[in-house]
């Protein structure tokens, strides 16, 4: 079984799994990145606020505020290497209430202690130039300008990508059975088959308790902690210019404002700790909520722009750190677990740390440099190409001019070659992520049908047999039926 | 720089007929952008039959409809750009489009014709509550896939919202061999057509549901079943009225929005009513030379409302391309003082097109298409103009789904010069 045996075996192809991937890739070393779904960014990756969080809200100290802070310098450096979305808006915590000023200053403090830069309190009358839209009742707010927003599907394809492309496998649909210790190595039973390997990375997100517990005397709970969204369409882009939270108050935590990268507006989470792992359902309760608190901070949030709902699950554990390490009584195990915010923002940071880890478990020897492959094409945006640049790409392949998508503005060519990138799309959700078809006002409504031709002819499959995201996800019936 | 006499953005019906009148108004070159490859827009994919009733006295499908106009418009000589999709409209009449022969290139218009059409109205839009999986369609998309592409969304349906795409893919998908468990619809009418109830629901024993909703959509991958409750007057769902339909297909039909992010981008102002642009008398939104028909300009409920309504934009189109200022009137006649009546909508009518009407420009005779925001039996049409009530039509039954039209004579606004507004309402006496 010489084809199953490797050095690394990462469970959970998130923004966490792919990052530590990708470091991993400089090594010597036989990686496989098993996923329980169809395709990277599956969980909590790709359901959550999309913020590069500056880093003054984790407890100094904590591991998570030293990752915090340096991912998000990490990420600037990342997004440049392997051409992802980041846009560097800055963040503002925004106060309402006079008598919760000192939390604010508190929030600034530990900002400080935790080493980021730039931070400052604005009073109203700046922060109405800054945001014009914030709420009459707002007093001040804390400056973030190092905070900002990301693409969190390009981010983590194009961590997958890098790595794909470094020699890092992929193996999807492949859930986790079990993990069992066999002589010196684990063995991983996966729907799709077992593998046998030195080392063992825990990045199975909220079943990351789940994977820990079948190799460790000291168990670990993830609980998951639901949060729900409202996206809004292009149309109402502008209403806020930075990531704007809300300072907690009396009445609870309040909900974020900001833009996201493809020109959206995004508005939520709420924090509900739900039993089921699976329920990444929006609930009349939770998206109620979201309209009750979205105008704490923010006033006149065009709700009816919206162009749909979500739900994410974040990985909390109960001491509200990451738990990044070899799991004592398991050696080669390693949990990279309870990666909920701000973990995506702590990604970069994230990947470096278990990559040594590992490294230093195995004993890994660091490739040639010329072998490496540091940084990834990007994909095409035509959003932020010029009508010259758009010419050029229709001479080199005419598909540039055949637009599939028309809100995000996508053409054949980009579906072409999501479908054919080193992590190539499956599905139509796939597609979604790497070129942005689908996410617009019509959700798929126009483009649906267009893609599942491109899709039929490219990867030869039956019009029955393409699915939304993944087995059981089938678009269409059997014509004729049972 | 290519340049035409008048450009109009959509090949479907209204984009044909705006079209064809622009060449009859003696325009020599006319062109029509379309992205599909084919013309007659969304006509293709509505086989069933019942179109061009009004215009050509007979039942036609979709297509047949369609390629009457098609076949004329080649007749008189429209130009046409398939498979072109239009990125954007300056308001210098510039048209930049796309294409796969020619990439992206530019169009001098000497006017503009917006014929876009409208899009569904999608889930997201309603915020339902549960999961996202497979197997919840607009019903126009699922119309395409079996109607276009020979394709199967679903076997066991319910629909979301009575409007008139759904009521046809209910009969659709039950001649396809799939079950129809119920159209839901949130108000306590219908939002389509009466014939459609009767033909496509009652003829087929399908439910109606008025006053409901759906509350959570079930299944993780693809649609297992949705819940449907009763609503109370303000449309908020009855606790304890929830019912399970188990069901692989979720299709909706809750609404058409007027496509108009090409004409906000070129500056179009647009009425927060229709969601389509404010236009004048002869159709020209506030940018000059830019004028719009058709479901961009409001939703129709039958295309011969739109072909007519695309064959005075394409006049005044053509009019305004060859400098003239308006069909009736004469060139070299009397300039009138400008004079801008407001139309205005009162007491059951949700808006009018045009909004504005110059009676110095204005046909001999001018359609004005509105639509009302209940059901009422019993009630009159009311037009004034100034204080004076110039119309008082008696119709027994107004209904949201079904539009209504009024029309004025230029005679009757030119004789009373001192009126500034005109209003539109409906009338119990």
């Amino acid at each position: 079984m010489a084809s199953d045996q490797y050095d690394v075996v990462i469970v959970g192809a998130g923004v966490s799994g792919c990052a530590v991937a990708r470091e991993l890739s400089r090594y010597e070393a036989r990686v496989c990145v098993v996923e329980r779904a169809d395709d990277v960014c599956c969980g909590t990756s790709k359901a959550n606020s999309a913020i590069v969080h500056a880093g003054f809200d984790a407890q100094a100290g904590s591991m998570m505020a030293r990752l915090n802070v340096e991912g998000n310098k990490l990420m600037r450096e990342l997004a440049e290497e392997l051409n992802f979305a980041l846009v560097p808006c800055g963040s503002l915590v925004v106060c309402t209430d006079a008598q919760t000023r000192p939390a604010l200053e508190a929030l600034l403090e530990r900002g400080v202690a935790n080493g980021v830069e730039g931070l400052r309190i604005v009073e109203r009358d700046e922060l109405v130039s800054m945001e014009p839209n914030v709420s009459d009742e707002a007093v001040c707010a804390l400056w973030a300008p190092t905070g900002g927003i990301v693409d969190p599907f390009g981010l983590c394809v194009a961590l997958a990508e890098n790595a794909a492309t470094n020699g890092v496998e992929f193996l999807f649909n492949a859930g986790v059975e079990g993990v069992e210790r066999d002589d010196d190595e684990w063995l991983v039973r996966t729907k799709a088959g077992t593998l046998r390997t030195r080392c063992v990375v825990n990045a199975a997100g909220v079943y990351a308790d789940e994977l820990h517990n079948m190799v460790a005397d000291k168990k670990m709970r993830i609980v998951a902690r639901k949060g729900e969204y409202y996206l809004l369409d292009t149309t109402a882009f502008g209403h806020v210019r930075h990531t704007v939270f809300t300072l907690p108050t009396k009445m609870g935590k309040g909900v974020l404002v900001s833009p996201t990268v493809h020109g959206n507006v995004i508005v939520g989470p709420t924090a509900t700790d739900v039993e089921d792992k699976e329920s990444v359902d929006t609930t009349a309760a939770g998206l109620a909520e979201v309209v009750a608190k979205c105008g704490i901070a923010v006033r006149d949030v065009p709700l009816r722009e919206v162009i749909t709902t979500f739900a994410g699950l974040r990985a909390h554990e109960e001491h509200h750190d990451f738990i990044i390490g070899e799991v004592e009584g398991a050696p080669g195990f390693v949990d990279c677990a309870a990666i909920e915010s701000p973990g995506l923002t702590s990604c970069p940071a994230i990947g470096r740390m278990v990559a040594d880890i590992v490294r230093g478990i195995c004993d890994l020897q660091e490739r040639p440099a010329d072998e490496i492959v540091r940084t990834r094409p990007g994909v095409v945006n035509l959003l932020a190409t010029s009508r010259e640049d758009w010419n050029d790409l229709v001479a080199k392949d005419p598909t540039y001019g055949n637009l599939v998508c028309r809100c995000c503005r996508v053409s054949e060519a980009q579906i072409v070659d999501a479908l054919h990138r080193p992590i190539p799309a499956t599905s139509i959700d796939a597609i979604k992520r790497r070129t942005g078809c689908t996410m617009g006002r019509c959700q798929g409504g126009f483009c649906t049908p267009k893609i599942m031709a491109i899709m039929e002819r490219e990867l030869g499959m039956a019009p029955t047999q393409i699915t939304k995201c993944g087995p059981g996800s089938e678009l269409l019936v059997q014509e004729g039926g049972e | 720089m290519l340049s035409y006499d008048v450009v109009i953005i959509g090949g479907g019906p209204a984009g044909l007929a705006a079209a064809i009148a622009a060449r009859e108004s003696g325009c020599e070159r006319v062109l029509v952008i379309e992205r599909d490859d084919r013309l007659g827009g969304i006509l293709n994919q509505c086989i069933h039959n019942g179109f061009g009733l009004h215009t050509f006295k007979e039942e036609l499908t979709g297509p047949e409809y369609a390629a009457r106009y098609e076949d004329r418009a080649h007749e008189v000589g429209v130009e046409f750009s398939l498979g072109s999709m239009v990125i954007d409209v300056s308001s210098d009449l510039v048209v930049h489009a796309v294409s796969q022969e020619r990439g992206v290139y530019g169009v001098q218009a000497g006017a503009v014709v917006l014929a876009m059409g409208c899009r569904e109205r999608p889930r997201g839009a309603l915020a339902i509550p549960g999961y996202r999986p497979a197997g919840i369609y607009t019903a126009g998309t699922a119309q395409r896939l079996v109607n276009m592409e020979g394709q199967m969304p679903g076997r066991e349906v319910v629909i979301l919202g009575s409007g008139d795409i759904g009521l046809i893919m209910a009969r659709r998908m039950t001649l396809e061999g799939a079950h129809v468990a119920c159209v839901a619809e949130l108000m306590p009418y219908s939002g389509g057509l009466k014939r459609n109830i009767v033909q496509c629901l009652d003829d087929y024993g399908i439910p109606l549901l008025l006053s409901h909703t759906v509350t959570r959509i079930e299944g993780r991958k693809r649609v297992e079943a949705v819940w449907i409750a009763k609503v109370d007057e303000q449309r908020r769902p009855i606790p304890g009225t929830e019912v399970r339909y188990a069901c692989d297909t979720l299709m909706l039909s809750v609404g058409l929005l007027p496509e108009n992010e090409l004409s906000r981008e070129a500056g179009v102002a647009l009425s927060p009513v229709t969601r389509g642009p404010l236009v004048d008398e002869s159709l020209q939104t506030s940018v000059p030379g830019v004028f719009a028909c058709g479901n961009v300009l409001h939703v129709h409920d039958l295309v011969d409302y739109v072909s007519q309504e695309a064959d005075a934009a394409g006049r005044c189109a053509a009019h305004y391309a060859l400098g003239k200022r308006s069909p009736d009137v004469q060139e070299d006649g009397p300039a009138e003082a400008e004079r801008v009546l407001l139309l205005e909508v009162e007491s059951g009518v949700r808006y009018t097109v045009p909004s504005t009407i110059d009676p110095a420009r204005m046909d001999e005779r001018l359609t004005v298409r509105f639509r009302v925001d209940n059901v009422y039996r019993d009630r009159f049409v009311s037009v004034y103009v100034g204080d004076e009530r110039i119309m008082h039509r008696k119709k027994r039954v107004l209904a949201p789904g079904e539009m209504e039209e009024v029309v004025l004579k230029r005679a009757d606004l030119l004789e009373r010069a001192h009126a500034e507004r005109i209003v539109v309402k409906l009338e119990e006496d």
